[in-house]
């Protein structure tokens, strides 16, 4: 009902050519993104080939490729990235929820947003990463202690960022509100929280990559499974092509996670 | 104007704390206002005018003095007043609908008789195509209309319009401005507009109630009246008397310009 203005029957020439330069703009970036990555992993191959570089130290694509053949064959793949998948969803999803749950306690108190805010600006800073061995003596060896991790890292910057969602509502929204005798609770449902969403999903977004921060350090830490468990096992023992092929099921896992937020933002959002 | 008094202001006074001292905002605001009648309140920056409104929609108590609706004495918002605030404020997540439904749910009240008032007003307001659209799908005028919707769906006996207009360009505010007067009166409402533009106020209503600086306090209130054909805010701007008004309200508002 908007558009009616923007006919698309009777596009004349100069938006034809318009549209065409477009396109071929966006084939053009798309072309030489694929180009890039065809030609590094070319010139890779062929380097190690020729010996350019060291191989063992380098490894090479077609060695990559046979290790994840390997992988797939022996069963393995999908058992580690089975492991770190959950370790990331499980640290991600309690880190979100946990931190908003904060956000929300602190939004309702000034007064308990006053007293924790010099701890939140410490443990904001903190890097979460040290508190590894403590969690490893209180949880355990184990998944326990990784998902903490991932959760630690990402639980502090959801607070901070939410909480600044929150503050940043419209106080005329909250007037308006008010007027209508609305509760506590009625304005943090009716306007603080769908105000939020699209705050809470660039958290989201962000909480995403640091995950996976925390879950591979702690595999790094601790684990006998994982992709973490992988790459510093394939470091220890020199098998490169290990430690190459993990970090790129990892780029692939975690690009596909993010495109699930992604996904979740269109589903939420519609009304932008 | 020998109609029942709706609204009762009685000497009420606001004082303000901060740690540099005690802000005396409004002083000894008595007013009376009868049903149906549209008054408007305007006064210079920082009078007040905002802290009256806010007074009357039971948002804050005053430090002295008290407001009575239908003898009633207001102490924290009530379903009797519905609230019109600066820019529309339509939440731009929920569709034209549920924005005018948003009242209605606070107070717990959507009922078959509330939700048929509400799309009846829709229907009457030509907005009933668009009832399922979102805000941003909405021109400024069109979201004006269904913000004084929402507002009118919980049968309020006041509305109290804060600066509603302030937030739209200036063609659109005077069409707009002749809209919602219209629909003021044809639902029976009565109103209080708060605003800063004396045009505005002398077109809409009734009588303008002139704020002093601050501490804000009545400094004068004129009784409206203007020999037009059509009596609607558009062609009441017409009127020979208009002037005048503007020029004595002009002058009591005292407005310097720093040079």
């Amino acid at each position: 009902m908007l558009s009616n203005d923007l006919t698309t029957q009777a596009a004349s020439a100069e938006h034809l050519a318009y549209l065409q330069a477009r396109k071929r703009y966006r084939w053009r970036v798309t072309a030489a993104q694929i180009l890039l990555l065809v030609s590094f992993i070319a010139l890779w191959e062929l380097a190690a080939t020729l010996r350019w570089i060291d191989p063992f130290i380098m490894s090479q694509p077609s060695r990559i490729v046979q290790t994840l053949r390997s992988l797939y064959a022996g069963g393995d793949l999908f058992t580690h990235v089975g492991v770190t998948l959950l370790e990331t969803v499980a640290g991600f999803t309690l880190g979100t929820l946990l931190g908003t749950f904060i956000a929300v306690a602190l939004w309702w108190s000034d007064y308990l947003a006053e007293v924790f805010d010099p701890y939140l600006v410490v443990l904001n800073s903190l890097p979460k990463v040290a508190l590894g061995p403590i969690m490893i003596v209180w949880l355990g060896q184990g998944m326990r202690a990784i998902i903490a991790m991932a959760l630690l890292v990402s639980v502090i910057v959801t607070i901070l960022s939410v909480y600044s969602g929150f503050s940043q509502v419209d106080k005329n929204k909250i007037k308006l509100l008010k007027t209508f005798g609305a509760t506590k609770k009625q304005i943090m449902q009716k306007v603080i929280l769908p105000a939020s969403i699209p705050t809470i999903i660039s958290a989201l977004k962000i909480n995403v990559g640091l995950s996976w921060v925390g879950v591979i350090v702690g595999e790094f830490l601790v684990s006998r499974a994982g992709l973490g468990y992988l790459i510093v096992y394939g470091g220890q023992v020199f098998r490169l092509d290990l430690v190459m092929a993990s970090v790129i099921i990892l780029c692939v896992a975690a690009a596909l996670m993010y495109q699930a937020v992604v996904l979740l933002e269109k589903r939420f959002v519609k009304w932008q | 104007m020998g109609a029942e008094k709706l609204l009762r202001i009685e000497k009420v006074s606001m004082k303000y704390y901060s740690p540099e001292g005690e802000i005396s905002a409004l002083q000894d605001i008595s007013l009376d206002i009868a049903e149906g009648e549209f008054v408007s309140i305007v006064g210079p920056s920082g009078c007040g005018k905002t802290t009256l409104l806010n007074i009357l929609a039971g948002l804050i108590t005053p430090s002295a003095g008290a407001v009575y609706i239908q003898e009633q004495l207001v102490s924290g918002a009530t379903p009797l007043v519905g609230y019109m605030p600066q820019d529309d404020q339509l939440f731009e997540w929920r569709t034209i609908w549920h924005n005018v439904l948003l009242g209605l749910e606070v107070q717990n009240n959507v009922n078959q008789a509330t939700k048929a008032a509400a799309e009846k007003m829709l229907r009457t307001y030509g907005l009933i195509e668009f009832k399922d659209a979102y805000p941003s799908q909405l021109s400024g005028g069109m979201r004006q209309r269904a913000a004084l919707i929402r507002t009118l769906a919980i049968n309020p006996e006041i509305l109290l319009l804060d600066e509603a207009f302030s937030a739209l360009d200036y063609q659109t505010r005077l069409v707009v401005a002749d809209e919602v007067k219209e629909i003021i009166s044809s639902e029976n409402k009565t109103a209080v507009l708060v605003t800063h533009d004396i045009a505005e106020a002398i077109s809409m209503s009734e009588r303008v109630v002139v704020l002093s600086k601050r501490p804000g306090t009545i400094k004068n209130i004129h009784d409206i009246v203007l020999t037009c054909e059509i009596n609607s805010p558009l062609g009441r701007r017409e009127a020979i008397e208009f002037r005048a008004y503007f020029n004595r309200i002009w002058k009591e508002l005292d407005v310097h310009v720093e040079q």
